[in-house]
């Protein structure tokens, strides 16, 4: 049976940073994707933080196909059909070079990854799915069972970066299934324009874009965000709320993305364009306190397979990358000392992640996902109150502006006690802080 | 939850959508099954129906299900929503399935 240093279960961001980094320094790396070819299992929104992938590739912005910089930032709160409070920052030096961060379409961004992997000398197969992990007797993993014929592989080393649903894992027994509550399903259209339409909506021009990052009623008291992103010549607009709300409700994740496309802020920004693709991908936002074991005795996991996503930011495929990498260095480093991937010595692995801002980033919003969990009404009442508001206020009709404010703020008490209020802006500074 | 009532969504056929994906469908090897129709059939909320984002989950004319996974998008969200376990889920073999061409 044929025997390689390192196993690497999936070619999406994690995945492909830790092969890449391990074959770069010698190892013998065999990479496994189910996929026809990397990414064509994938979604994302997809904004790229260029900082992790800088790291392991510094150069990438010579290669990689990138679709737009981010120029402007928009944050939204939408009111169900009808209102859009909202903040845009846009900053002259978002637009020099080196950009911090990118759109891309991970269909293609993927394959790219993948040709640089294939490059520093990885074995890549694709087409093929892991069915399970190889144990010894004493329950070491030593390989990977594939569905092919004589489909065994074995490995000093396994690394799971196979995905959310994180289904490896959980059939060796080393973690258990993750849970529709650390879960949101989002789902994404592509629609295409022409770029000059684009660049004339969203005021850009070149390589320009635009991210608007969307709350409110739009997830119908879910708790749940939209985006919407400018690629060269299409667009990717999507919805995703937690799976422990969307199972007690009854309207249909496609229902939801149709009343984002229809809302009146939205609708004259995509109005015309053809919906070439429509997906749906699972995002692990548990944080912290969803985090599996991490490591054991022949194997590590990385990226969104561990559930490192930083939901409040919106970050994941540089936590992805950026766990890839660590995962590497941890293997390259004992290889070099002569030491055995046991549990013990692969706890090197945490540590790099305990001193990053992978863990503490995911630390510092630990309490965000049960605050917005037990307390729903922080993105359905807030936002339609906002909206209110500012309708009130910006609406000429005569009433003294003393009396308008009054009642503004008398709006606001009737819909939540002024305790509540309180109790409010503690909770979200506890989790926020 | 707190959405007003007299607010309703369009109902949109995901068929539709569907229909500008690309797949290859592995035929007469469905990646995804019921264990037990039984449970389906006394399943009171039926989550599998509304949280599919492919509109795989359907209820048949006896209240059961009607299970088809041509269109399936292999989010995992049926194994996650049903409190039964009731769902064998798998991915498809590889190369076949879902073929994102963006992503
Ligand atoms: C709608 C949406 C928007 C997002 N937006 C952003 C964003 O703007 N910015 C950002 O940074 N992050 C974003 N994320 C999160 C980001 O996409 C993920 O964090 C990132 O893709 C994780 O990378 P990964 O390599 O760990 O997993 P994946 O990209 O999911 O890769 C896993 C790979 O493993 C393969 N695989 C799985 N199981 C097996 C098996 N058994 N055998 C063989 N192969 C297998 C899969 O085919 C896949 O290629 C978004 C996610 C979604 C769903
Ligand atoms: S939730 Fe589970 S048990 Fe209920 S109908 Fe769906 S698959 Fe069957
Ligand atoms: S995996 Fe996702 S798309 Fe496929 S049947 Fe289940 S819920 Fe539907």
């Amino acid at each position: 049976m044929e025997k390689f240093d390192v196993i690497v279960v999936g070619a999406g961001p994690s995945g492909n940073a830790a092969a890449y980094t391990l074959a770069r320094a010698g190892l013998s790396v065999l990479q496994l994707e189910r996929g026809e070819s990397p990414g064509t299992k994938n979604v994302q929104g997809a904004i790229l933080y260029a900082d992790a992938l800088e790291k392991i590739i510094p150069d990438f912005r010579d290669s990689a196909p990138l679709e737009r910089h981010v120029a402007e930032q928009r944050m939204w709160l939408l009111d169900e059909n009808q209102s859009c409070t909202g903040a845009t920052y846009r900053d002259a030096r978002f637009s020099q070079e080196p950009h911090n961060r990118y759109t891309i379409i991970r269909a293609r961004f993927d394959r790219w990854f993948s040709g640089k992997v294939k490059d520093a000398g990885a074995l890549v197969i694709c087409e093929t799915t892991v069915t399970e992990l190889l144990r010894d007797p004493a329950g070491k993993v030593i390989g990977v069972r594939t569905e092919r014929a004589q489909g065994d592989i074995l490995a000093d080393c396994v690394i799971l970066a196979d995905g959310a649903n994180a289904l490896l894992g959980e059939r060796a027994g080393l973690r258990p299934r993750v849970k529709a509550e650390d879960m949101a399903l989002a789902v994404k259209e592509v629609i295409f324009l022409p770029r000059e339409t684009i660049e004339s909506r969203f005021n850009i021009a070149d390589t320009q874009g635009v991210v608007i990052e969307i709350a409110g009623n739009i997830t119908h008291g879910m708790v749940g965000t939209g985006f919407l992103y400018t690629n060269r010549d299409s667009l990717a607009i999507g919805i995703g709320c937690m799976l422990a709300d969307m199972k007690r409700q009854s309207l249909t994740p496609c229902q939801l993305l149709e009343g984002l496309k229809r809302h009146p802020a939205v609708q004259p920004l995509i109005e015309g364009a053809e919906m070439k693709e429509y997906s749906a991908h699972l995002i692990p936002e548990g944080g912290y306190r969803a985090l599996p074991q991490l490591y054991g005795e022949g194997w590590l996991v990385v990226g969104d397979s561990a559930g490192f996503v930083n939901a409040v930011h919106r970050e994941g495929s540089n936590l992805a990358m950026t766990s890839g990498r660590f995962a590497a260095e941890t293997l390259i480093g004992l290889r070099q000392a002569g030491k055995p991937f046991t549990a013990a010595n692969l706890a090197a692995y945490k540590r790099r992640l305990d001193d990053s801002f992978v863990m503490a980033d995911l630390k510092k919003y630990q309490g965000v996902p049960e605050l917005l969990h037990d307390h729903p009404h922080i993105l359905g009442t807030y936002p339609r109150f906002l909206g209110d508001a500012a309708r009130e206020a910006l609406t000429v009709d005569g009433e003294p502006k003393r009396d308008k404010q009054k009642r503004i703020l008398g709006e606001l008490t009737r819909k939540r006690s002024v305790l509540g209020l309180l109790g409010d802006a503690y909770r979200f500074w506890r989790a926020f802080r | 939850m707190n959405a007003p009532a007299e607010f309703a969504l369009p109902k949109v056929n995901v068929e539709e959508k569907l229909f500008q994906d690309r797949y290859r469908v592995d035929v007469g090897k469905p990646h995804i099954k019921v264990r037990d129709a039984g449970v389906c059939a006394s399943c009171a909320a039926k989550p599998c129906t509304v949280c599919c984002p492919a509109g795989c989950w359907s209820i048949d004319e006896d209240g059961g299900i009607d299970l088809m996974v041509d269109g399936c998008l292999e989010c995992g969200t049926c194994r996650l929503v049903c409190d039964e376990g009731n769902v064998d889920w798998n991915y498809p073999r590889g190369g076949f399935g879902i073929l994102f061409k963006f992503g």
